[in-house]
Formats: structure tokens, C-alpha cells, sequence
């Protein structure tokens, strides 16, 4: 958080192609530091794409290719001496469906830790610790600290988001990318994690792409809407909501399309 | 049924209604051919054990010493004076030959799931499992061959010991036999990890080998446990390529260059040389009972271990 960069995520001309099909078009976005940004547009307009084109988790498909650059914190992500791993330690990931991993809470959240720590062996007091903290960052520690042990996969899937939001903090990432965290829960659960995504802002920057433009509209600072591969409109989230500049935009907030 | 009504007094609609035309028929045989086939494996297991227990198990239950069976390493059910049969060398023998074995195919066969499973992609996974496909049509009878022919010569040459077929030989063969199905086996099981958690771990900066051993492996472990029960159930029940490469000596082992011989190869070499009826006959019997409790235990065990799986998932 010391980095005097005022953007946590700055892209410039960014291309992406899935095979002969492209659905980036040079995209230049500034995302800033300690913010939440929402990503919206209709089904397939890039967003999701955009958002793990952040973390490189779209080379896992071998078919993916990508022009132009991310910086992370003045850093370009896509430069080939870049070490993949330590990218994705700075910058972390959320999925739609909570994804923990089928190990107990508490390996969940230092399985992040120890893949960076070196092999470095962690004390149970240091694990202790560790656990704690972010567990406590996400507002889970007391209902979680006596189940410590239980398997990730069977709590609830509130339970399950959170720590798999918890599990990203233990190696102090800069950027929290998370692609539709809510739509997979109910609404009481939808709005514990909304609170607690609110929570975080200001310790980490987030980017958050939504299909629901009244989490949109409560839970972001500014708001970026993408068509079809491009950015249409990219300012404040009051703004946009009450007077958006393009036609597209408007047709979309209020429902015409999407 | 779009015909013009014909008669008008008639409804139509009542004609049609309790028709039964070929289709219904085709119908009612194929479900039961269907059913019949599909409760044919249970009636075939049944048949085989009523069998071979109406053969054996009086006899083993009441007439033989099942302290010398399972005690004795005396196995001379031939001889004039005093038969004995006593089965421990066989066992221990089936035990080794299938230790040994799996000790080859395990390592071999989880290391070519892994590899299909997690990092091989395109044509060069296809053309894996085609050729792991084609490794368990060979016919065992090829295998004892290759046993007898090749192996043989090639371990007194290079071990310098007397005879080349034994545990060590026998353990080789049975290990390659057993690793081609204990590798599709594993690789279901990694197959079935949901790519969500390799996703996850993936997005927090975990390797390809990090993904594999802390997350793929512990998430797939009750499959990989079933592929090795199967592939020790395969390694007890396989009998020619044991009778080949083993050397077929009652003997209890004491390392890896001694001969052997398997409770399933002393079925096939005496059974037709025996007369039906004779104590001789029944004990053999008995070695098949005892040989097919075994091998049931390790596939309910590996089936089992497999629902787990899929209860916890």
C-alpha cells in the first residue's frame, strides 16, 4: 500500500483472443488504488474476461493470446521475465462459485502461505496467527474458530465465499479481482458479503464484476461498462447511474438490453 | 392417426386406445432381455460360488485341518503314505509374487495417471491411453512367455544367480500386466477432481506440480486407493504368467531370487491331473474358495473405498 502509484490497475491497448475469436478491443483502463471498481455490460461483453486476464489465469487455456499491457502498481504483469507466481500472489482471485479446496478451513487459508513461503517450515503459533487474522479481516473468526478443522467443502456458501476471500489475505495481495462473488448466494448472504467486500476497501484495491446493477450501484466507488469487447464508459458510479454519457450505457442501466 | 372417420356411430378414439402394436412388444422383450442381462452377473457369481463351494467347502469345513492348511509349508498332495496339504508356501508365495508386483506397477501406474491426467494435452494424451489400452489386451499367456524366453536368461546374466524364474521375474511381469488397468483406474479418479480446485489453486500462484500434490492427489486419494486394491486383486487372480515366470516351487521365500509358486498356478497344473472326488481334488477346491474370498475382500474393499469418495464429495 506504500506505492505512491495512483493506480492499481492501468491497462493500455490490451487485445485478447480465445482462438481466432477476440474479446478484448484495445481496452484502456485505469483502475485506481484502494477503490472498488465494478465491471458491468451484458453476458459476454469481455468483463469476466478483462477481470482474469488480471491474475493470467486465462493461459490456462492453451488457446488464449494476449497484446498489449497490464500494470499492476507501474508493474507490466505481461512482460516474459515476469514470474507468473509471483503475479498471482500479488494479485488475488475470487470466483463465481465459491471454490474453496476440499482440505479444512484452516489449510485453506495457509495454502496460499505456504506455496509462497518457500518451503519454509510454519510453526503452529505463526499458522495460529495467520489463520486468525484472516479469518477476522473477513468477519468469520468467531462463528469459524471453533470449526477450524472442519472440511471447507461443507459449510455454508456465505461461509464458503468468505474464505475463499480469507484465504487470498494471508500473502498480502495488492488487488482483490473477484468475478461475481454474490451470484451464486441467496440475498441475505449476497449482502453479508457485500459489507464485508465494502469492508476491505481502502486495504486492498478490488475489482468486481456484477450482472446486478444494484450492487453495482451500492458497492463500488467508480464503474466501467464494457460492450462487446470494448469500454464504452468509464467514471464515477453515481455518474454513471444518473447521467451516463453514452446511449449504450443508459439503454443498459435501465434495462433495455443485458 | 390422421385417417378420415369411416364410421360415424363409433368413436374412433375407443378403436385405438387398447391397440397393442409391434412397437409395444419390441418393448416388453427388450426390457427383459435387458433385465435378464443385467441380473446375469449376479446369477453367474452366484452359479460359480455355489459351485466351487459345493466342490470345497463341505470338505474344507469338516474333513480338512485347517491348522496344517494355513500353517504348514508342507504341500505334498500326492504322496502314497502321508498327504499333506498344507498351503502357506502357496500363499506366501501369491503374497510375494503380488507384493513385488505392486511395488513395480504402483509407482508406474499413478506416475502415468498423473502424467495423462494432468500434463499431458492433444495427441499425446490420446495416443497414451490408446497404447495403456493396448498394454492390458496383451494376453498373459504373451507375458509368461516373455517370462520364460527373456527375462529369464537375462536376470541369471545379470543378477548371477542359478535360475532366473522366480520373485523377482514373476513380480516384473505381473507388475506390467497389473499397471495398465490401475493406470486408467487412477486416471478416472484425477479425471474426476473438479477443475474448479486446480483453478483455485492455480489462481493463488500454486505450479502445476504444487496443483498435483497438494491439491489433485488429496482430493482423488480414494480412487487412486481403489486402483491399487484392483490392481492387487488382479496380481492374486492371474495365474499363467505366474505359472510361467515363478519357477512353480513349494517354497517358502526368503528373497527375491528364490522360486515360488502361486495358489493360482497349483490349480491349473494339478486340477486336471486329479481324480474328481478325491481329498486331493476338494483341497484344491478349497484353494479356489480361499482365493475367491480374497479377491472379493479386496474388490468390495476397493468399491467401497470408492463410494466414500463419492459420498464426501
Amino acid at each position: 500500500m506504500d506505492n505512491p502509484h495512483p493506480f492499481a490497475i492501468e491497462t493500455r491497448k490490451l487485445n485478447l483472443w480465445y482462438g481466432t475469436f477476440q474479446a478484448l478491443y484495445d481496452v484502456d483502463l485505469a483502475v485506481k488504488q484502494g477503490q472498488i471498481t465494478a465491471l458491468i455490460g451484458p453476458s459476454g461483453c469481455g468483463k469476466s474476461t478483462f477481470l482474469r486476464s488480471v491474475n493470467r489465469i486465462t493461459e490456462r487455456l492453451g488457446y488464449v493470446r494476449t497484446t498489449g499491457s497490464i500494470e499492476v502498481f507501474g508493474h507490466d504483469i505481461y512482460r516474459p521475465e515476469v514470474e507468473l507466481v509471483q503475479v498471482r500472489k500479488k494479485i488475488g482471485m475470487v470466483f463465481q462459485r465459491p471454490n474453496p479446496l476440499p482440505l479444512s478451513v484452516r489449510e485453506n487459508i495457509l495454502f496460499a502461505y505456504r506455496l509462497h513461503s518457500g518451503g519454509e517450515r510454519l510453526t503452529r503459533n505463526k499458522g495460529d496467527e495467520i489463520v486468525e487474522d484472516a479469518l477476522s479481516q473477513v468477519l468469520l473468526w468467531d462463528s469459524m474458530k471453533d470449526r477450524l478443522h472442519r472440511k471447507a467443502t461443507t459449510l455454508s456458501l456465505e461461509e464458503q465465499q468468505k474464505l475463499c476471500i480469507a484465504r487470498l489475505l494471508p500473502v498480502k495481495p495488492s488487488v482483490l479481482l473477484m468475478d461475481e462473488p454474490c451470484s451464486a448466494l441467496d440475498p441475505e448472504a449476497t449482502e453479508a458479503v457485500e459489507d464485508l467486500i465494502w469492508e476491505l476497501r481502502g486495504r486492498y484495491s478490488i475489482l468486481i464484476v456484477t450482472h446486478n446493477m444494484a450492487q453495482a450501484r451500492r458497492a463500488s466507488d467508480e464503474c466501467i461498462f464494457m460492450l462487446m469487447g470494448k469500454v464504452i464508459e468509464h467514471t464515477r458510479t453515481e455518474d454513471m447511474f444518473v447521467t451516463p454519457k453514452h446511449k449504450e450505457t443508459a439503454d443498459y442501466i435501465e434495462g433495455r438490453y443485458g | 392417426m390422421n385417417a378420415p372417420p369411416t364410421h360415424s356411430h363409433d368413436p374412433p378414439e375407443g378403436e385405438n386406445l387398447d391397440q397393442l402394436n409391434l412397437a409395444w412388444y419390441v418393448d416388453k422383450v427388450v426390457q427383459w432381455l435387458v433385465f435378464f442381462g443385467g441380473i446375469s452377473a449376479i446369477i453367474f457369481i452366484i452359479g460359480i460360488f455355489v459351485f466351487i463351494a459345493s466342490q470345497g467347502l463341505g470338505y474344507a469345513v469338516k474333513e480338512l485341518d485347517l491348522g496344517e492348511f494355513f500353517f504348514s509349508p508342507l504341500w505334498r498332495p500326492t504322496s502314497e503314505a502321508n498327504p499333506t496339504y498344507g498351503a502357506l508356501a502357496l500363499i506366501a508365495g501369491t503374497a510375494s509374487v503380488a507384493g513385488f508386483a505392486m511395488l513395480i506397477a504402483v509407482p508406474f501406474s499413478l506416475g502415468a495417471a498423473i502424467f495423462i491426467a494432468e500434463f499431458a494435452t492433444g495427441r499425446t494424451r490420446e495416443i497414451l491411453k490408446v497404447l495403456v489400452e493396448l498394454l492390458a489386451a496383451i494376453p498373459s499367456v504373451v507375458w509368461g512367455f516373455i517370462g520364460l524366453s527373456i527375462m529369464n536368461p537375462l536376470i541369471i546374466n545379470t543378477f548371477d544367480v542359478p535360475i532366473g524364474l522366480n520373485i523377482l521375474n514373476a513380480g516384473l511381469i505381473l507388475g506390467l500386466m497389473a499397471a495398465p488397468i490401475m493406470t486408467t483406474i487412477a486416471e478416472d479418479a484425477l479425471k474426476a477432481v473438479p477443475d474448479g480446485y486446480r483453478e483455485a489453486a492455480e489462481a493463488m500462484g500454486a505450479t502445476r506440480w504444487q496443483v498435483v500434490w497438494r491439491v489433485v492427489l488429496p482430493a482423488g486419494k480414494n480412487g487412486l486407493v481403489a486402483a491399487v486394491l484392483l490392481g492387487v486383486g488382479r496380481a492374486f487372480g492371474e495365474t499363467m504368467a505366474v505359472l510361467m515366470a515363478t519357477g512353480h516351487s513349494v517354497h517358502i521365500p526368503t528373497s527375491v531370487f528364490d522360486s515360488v509358486r502361486a495358489l493360482t498356478a497349483t490349480i491349473a497344473a494339478e486340477l486336471g491331473e486329479t481324480p474328481v472326488g478325491s481329498d486331493h481334488y476338494k483341497v484344491l477346491f478349497t484353494l479356489g474358495i480361499f482365493l475367491f474370498l480374497v479377491t472379493f475382500l479386496i474388490n468390495l474393499t476397493a468399491d467401497l473405498v470408492v463410494r466414500g469418495k463419492r459420498r464426501n464429495a
